[in-house]
């Protein structure tokens, strides 16, 4: 835990780790996928299917839960996820 | 404006490529072009020194995240007051390649109300996957909007090479009918995938190379001034670059590409 010095108040800020997972929204091909998949049954497993998503995990430093939550938002809405075909989800632990 | 005083800037990250190619194709048009750096470009605050600005192809930062994502957001987060008095000026942008991907996720194309906080559209991994470097066959399909395409005949068919892994220009599913009638009622499409006689590929592989939506290979904004393709116009400026010229006895001394660089330079020195 670090104290921040702002305007005479004493602010303790958290570190927080985001585990920010971007996957493809349903219906979208995922050729990634298909071409695992594909592969992974000629490796003699019997694979319906596999989607592929990204996991960003990122460390950062929030007052609160809530100020870590809106951040995950914003950089998923900003950069990681293309809201044409992405969905995005977000863990969020509290570093001990 | 004179032909020896259009300045166009040719942006250039680690990842670009076919840079060269790009500002040799403007010079054999007699026009001024310059390679810089995105990094020396905000420095300087000098954007609006050029009349015209190129998102070149390649990798910029190596498709992390996505492909165009960094460099789009990048430039907005370094140079986005700029850039958008540069739109707002009508100055084009043209978009190749992975200057198409840019384009699209900063939000400059469709555009379909200005400068979109968030991409309305995606360049997403091809279909069937893997990166594809082929030579293609686009037909024309802009009325009269487009400035890099003005006064080529619609339905025309043009020849040009593509080179890349995520060109499947895509809709959000559930907003592809009306975004589609958007294109066309604002004369926002340019080119279509077909095969050498002009018909349609209809998504099939190969004459659609990616499984683009549509067969849409290049849009512009609804000003016609900002435009982004797959297709590297600058790989096919000179007979010489052409796949068969080694099998023909005679070429026209320039390619199909040589159109667009015109149509841009023959717009820039109309607007003054």
């Amino acid at each position: 835990m670090k104290a921040l010095k702002s305007l005479g108040t004493q602010i303790y800020a958290m570190r927080y780790q985001l585990k920010i997972e971007v996957s493809l929204k349903p219906g979208h091909s995922d050729p990634e996928g298909e071409t695992t998949a594909r592969l992974l049954n000629e490796l003699g497993y019997k694979v319906e299917t596999v989607n592929v998503s990204k996991v960003y995990s990122i460390f950062l430093e929030a007052e609160s839960r809530k100020e870590a939550e809106m951040k995950a938002e914003e950089m998923c809405k900003r950069l990681l996820a293309n809201p044409t075909k992405d969905n995005y989800s977000f863990v969020i632990e509290e570093e001990k | 404006m004179k032909r020896e005083d259009i300045k166009v800037c040719v942006l250039r990250v680690g990842g670009t490529n076919c840079d060269a190619e790009t500002k040799r194709s403007f010079e054999e048009l007699s026009v001024q072009a310059e390679i810089v750096h995105v990094n020396e470009l905000v420095k300087r605050r000098s954007l609006m020194e050029y009349n015209a600005l190129v998102f070149p192809g390649g990798f910029s930062y190596g498709d992390y995240v996505r492909a165009g994502a960094i460099w789009a957001k990048w430039i907005l987060a370094k140079l986005g007051k700029e850039l958008k008095a540069f739109v707002e000026e009508n100055r084009p942008i043209l978009g190749i390649c992975n200057g198409f991907q840019v384009l699209v996720e900063a939000g400059l194309l469709p555009g379909f109300e200005e400068i979109s906080p968030y991409p309305e559209a995606a360049l997403a991994t091809n279909f069937p996957p893997g990166y594809n470097c082929r030579w293609v066959y686009i037909k024309h399909e802009n009325k009269e909007k487009c400035i890099f395409t003005h006064k080529i005949p619609k339905g025309k068919v043009l020849r040009m090479p593509v080179a890349h892994s995520e060109g499947r220009f895509i809709f959000a599913k559930e907003k592809e009918k009306q975004c589609l009638e958007r294109l066309y009622e604002n004369d926002q499409l340019v080119f279509r995938y077909c095969d050498k006689n002009g018909e349609y590929a209809e998504g099939e592989f190969p004459a659609n190379p990616n499984g683009s939506f549509h067969d849409i290979v290049g849009i512009c904004n609804p000003e016609g001034t900002i435009f982004g393709l797959m297709p590297h116009p600058e790989r096919c400026f000179y007979w010489w670059q052409q796949p068969d010229w080694t099998r023909r006895e005679r070429m026209p001394q320039y390619g199909d590409g040589k159109l667009i660089f015109e149509r841009l330079v023959s717009y820039l020195e109309k607007k003054g």
